[in-house]
């Protein structure tokens, strides 16, 4: 595996590149968050401490080891887990159910032109019915953008088991749109 | 379209405020609120150890980009100060002194902190010649590097480097938009500044009272309260020494380099 340029700036000015770092990140994280919790808040939240633990995290590791990181897939690593933290959080006080649960707020993505507002928020109301092994998984794939391998590092599961918890999830939401129309 | 292409599109930009607040959290940045200032609304900037900059911009934008080439870090606006800040905030800039606020010098050089430092201690309504605070810090050859320190002052009105004038009475520059901004500082805490000048112009550096043989610089509060009729005025330390009038041990006169 070649190494990630910005990794290696990161292990040698750690100050002068998390910039952008924040810069490279941010958007995914904050989209991988919304879908996974389904709450603009929360996900700019955990967005954020996502990035100011990995700051503090990287300020501890020696550079050979910030060097070998794949930074998405080890952001993604605590993102992943703030978000699960969350989401138990919120089954402990269930009077916060659909409260703040926003799924049709406005996309900016490249493609958001060619697809309805209403199918977009369909697609993620049912997006936040999945059981969070394939949500995850499904959420890191297909709208974060992230390889299995990074998936696999983040979610700390083997790459085979990503693989098929991405195509149950899939199988799930074409079911769950054939049912709705 | 298919299932995978519509996720795709769930994707959304992140807030536009999330870098920043991440990059303050971690003090890679600061922050900065708009405040009102006795010459109009100031941009106040700050991070954890204190505020950082004090300055009049003819915009957020020009402001912002000051601030990266100053302290070559970004610095991200909020709605308000926060609450550890904010009273003693108001109260410097209302009383021209840093009192209880944290001001965050480390961007600067020992010696411009030394200045600036000294700078603060001159009172409301009162100034002092570059020459005293070059000798106050023990760099007394050392006048220009205190223009200098003093014009690159980062905190105007908070620290009062508006109450350092030259020796000849002319004001010199200032670091908080235009020069003339000095004198309207000066004169808003009660200063006149062109009676200061004459005096200054007829060599006048020192006042002293015959009833004390105590003498001040001209603006002290103790020399303020000599009447004419008890009142020395001195060209040098040296004159009134050899008059047998000592410093006064308030304003502590020394004559300019």
């Amino acid at each position: 595996m070649t190494s990630d340029p910005l990794a290696a700036r990161l292990a040698a000015d750690l100050d002068g590149a998390f910039p952008d770092m924040v810069r490279q990140v941010s958007s995914g994280l904050y989209s991988g968050a919304l879908r996974m919790l389904g709450n603009a808040r929360d996900a700019e939240e955990v967005a954020q401490d996502a990035l100011v633990r990995a700051y503090r995290a990287l300020r501890e590791y020696p550079e050979d080891r910030i060097r070998e990181l794949r930074l998405r897939g080890w952001v993604w690593t605590i993102a992943a887990n703030l978000c699960r933290n969350r989401l138990r959080s919120r089954a402990r006080r269930p009077q916060r159910s659909l409260e703040g649960i926003d799924t049709a707020d406005a996309g900016r993505g490249p493609e958001s032109e060619t697809l309805s507002s209403e199918t977009r928020s369909e697609l993620a109301a049912l997006l936040l019915h999945l059981p969070w092994e394939t949500r995850s998984a499904i959420v890191l794939k297909h709208v974060v953008g992230l390889s299995y391998a990074e998936i696999a590092d983040a979610l700390d599961r083997p790459s085979g088991t990503v693989r098929s918890d991405v195509s149950r999830g899939l199988a799930r939401l074409r079911t769950a749109l054939e049912e709705e129309r | 379209m298919s299932l995978e292409a519509d996720l795709k599109s769930l994707y959304t930009e992140a807030p536009a405020g999330l870098a920043g607040s991440v990059l303050a959290e971690v003090g890679l940045a600061d922050r900065y609120a708009v405040r009102p200032g006795p010459i109009g609304d100031v941009f106040v900037a700050f991070n954890e150890r204190g505020v950082t900059a004090v300055d009049l911009a003819e915009s957020p934008e020009a402001f912002e980009r000051r601030h990266m080439s100053v302290h070559g870090r970004p610095v991200v606006r909020v709605d308000d100060l926060p609450e550890r800040l904010a009273r003693h905030v108001d109260t410097a800039i209302e009383e021209g002194r840093p009192g209880r606020l944290p001001v965050d010098l480390s961007d600067l050089t020992e010696f411009q902190q030394a200045v600036l430092r000294r700078a603060a201690t001159i009172p409301r309504g009162e100034v002092r010649p570059y020459g005293w605070i070059a000798k106050e810090i023990g760099r007394p050859r050392a006048v220009r590097a205190v223009g200098s320190a003093l014009a690159q002052n980062p905190v105007p009105v908070i620290i009062p480097c508006h109450r350092v004038v030259r020796s000849d009475g002319t004001l010199g520059k200032y670091s908080l938009g235009a020069d003339e901004n000095k004198r309207v500082l000066l004169e808003m805490e009660g200063i006149d500044v062109d009676g200061l000048s004459s005096l200054a112009a007829r060599g006048v550096r020192f006042i002293g009272s015959d009833t004390t043989h105590i003498f001040c610089h001209p603006t002290c509060r103790n020399a303020r309260r000599i009447t004419n009729a008890h009142r020395m005025e001195f060209h040098s330390e040296a004159e009134a020494e050899s008059a047998g009038y000592r410093a006064c041990r308030v304003c502590r006169p020394a004559q300019a380099a």
